[in-house]
């Protein structure tokens, strides 16, 4: 039962650090963003578990022979007010900081749920007001701004999409298209869950490097899976072109002058890669660079790879807490 | 029979367009006249319109904190909080703001971009 706690340590501290570090620098996840957020995912569940896991394992570790019987040896003493001196400081101290980790992640889950959800119910008040349906179809409304905006609002059947009038005014019809499928596949493809969990997540545990990048990463995945949707239906100089005007027209004026940038002006269209400077590129100018240096699709064994990968993180754990538990 | 949503929207419009505070009755009379103006085209607001249902929708905006009532004066007079652009700039400034926390709420097309990303689309769009 030792060797199981310092094993799911080892494995979640790999997990918080160093492996989301190496994936957030990688450039295959722009090849098969689908994949990407599986492992994404998988390193999150599996980096929460071993944590939990590791702490319980090792606090129960003189009381019982394995997770479950530890438990139930654990429950006993509760339940019954039986003496715990069975357990030293440490395991105590392990114990009650498993059980403070895994309250905390719930509470924080379920909070970030409220809060998104109230701040979209304070939206959708706001748009029925201010905003008129469109004739681009249901669930599509229209916004009276100058800015070329295009974004959308996940609640179930009463998602919406909104589109400024500025980017009415600044698109062709193909282009704006390219837009309401690129919304539409966020709704369809449910990618608003995704961001709520891992919204939490860094919310849950702000100086875990982990988590801010997971959140980076995912942020940036699920654009490139909408745009990857809508490539199949609009070309992909619409779509480049699309992502340009609404770019161009929406740029945040930066509060430090950009010097620095203009000497870098005229070298064509090379758009920042990750690897190049010490900040990763932004989403919209990895999007872009994509759509114009496309290259090859994941071959198939690295995916397979990648999956028994996101398998393998998430069974080991599980099977650790509680194989040698049914097997004893 | 409009639904309490195409009211709301009806009583935000007429407050937003006029330029002072309104009684309930005078709401009342303002929808029934548009809805005869647009000869019922536009739905049935307005059309036999009791008072006290627009009392309750401006209850309700009341609450969402979009209409303010005026303290002494009965019956009570009504208005806008702030103007629709106001509110338009409000929602559009909660979409373009890149507040961590607002990420989840929204997903937009272009997320924030610096300048010198804008700039080099641009030259992205002169050369296409």
């Amino acid at each position: 039962m030792f060797w199981t706690s310092y094993f799911l340590a080892v494995l979640a501290i790999v997990l918080a650090w160093p492996v989301p570090i190496l994936l957030s620098r990688a450039h295959w996840p722009a090849r098969d963003p689908f994949t990407a957020m599986l492992l994404w995912q998988a390193i999150g569940l599996a980096g929460g578990l071993s944590m939990i896991g590791a702490m319980l394992v090792y606090g129960l570790e003189p009381i019982g022979d394995n997770l479950i019987a530890g438990l139930q040896a654990l429950a006993g003493m509760v339940f019954q007010n039986a003496p715990t001196t069975a357990l030293g400081f440490w395991h105590l101290f392990a114990l009650s900081a498993a059980a403070l980790l895994t309250a905390h992640l719930v509470f924080t889950l379920l909070l970030t749920y409220y809060k998104i959800e109230r701040q979209r119910r304070r939206h959708r008040e706001l748009l029925a007001l201010l905003a008129s349906p469109s004739t681009d179809g249901t669930g599509t409304v229209v916004i009276n701004h100058d800015s070329p905006v295009a974004y959308c609002l996940p609640g179930g059947a009463r998602s919406v999409t909104v589109l400024s009038d500025g980017l009415m005014a600044a698109l062709e019809p193909a282009e704006l298209r390219a837009v309401l499928i690129h919304e539409n596949a966020h709704l369809n493809q449910r990618h608003h869950l995704l961001l709520w969990a891992f919204a939490a997540w860094r919310q849950a545990l702000p100086w875990l490097p982990t988590t801010r990048l997971a959140q980076e990463a995912v942020n940036s995945l699920i654009e490139m899976l909408a745009d990857d949707v809508a490539l199949k239906t609009e070309s992909k100089a619409t779509l480049i072109k699309a992502i340009a005007i609404v770019a161009s027209g929406s740029a945040v004026p930066q509060s430090a002058p950009t010097l620095g940038r203009e000497g870098h002006g005229d070298s064509g269209l090379q758009l920042p890669e990750g690897a190049g400077g010490a900040e990763p590129a932004s989403t919209t100018a990895s999007r872009v660079s994509r759509l114009l240096s496309p290259r090859p699709p994941l071959p198939a064994v690295l995916r397979a790879g990648v999956l028994t990968v996101c398998l393998l993180l998430l069974a080991m754990p599980t099977a650790l807490l509680i194989v040698p538990g049914l097997l004893g | 029979m409009a639904s309490l949503g195409e009211l709301e929207r009806a009583v935000m419009d007429l407050l937003w367009a006029g330029q002072e505070a309104a009684t309930a009755n005078t709401l009342r009379d303002m929808l029934a006249q548009s809805t005869a103006a647009h000869d019922g085209a536009a739905g049935h607001v307005g059309k036999d319109l009791a008072v006290t249902t627009v009392l309750t929708v401006l209850s309700r905006l009341e609450k969402k904190g979009l209409v303010e009532r005026e303290r002494g004066t009965r019956p009570h007079r009504y208005r806008a909080v702030s103007s629709r652009e106001d509110h338009t700039a409000e929602l559009m400034h909660e979409v373009l703001g890149s507040a961590p926390d607002r990420e989840a709420v929204l997903a937009r097309f272009i997320g924030s971009v610096t300048e010198g990303e804008a700039e080099t689309l641009r030259k992205l769009l002169g050369h296409s």
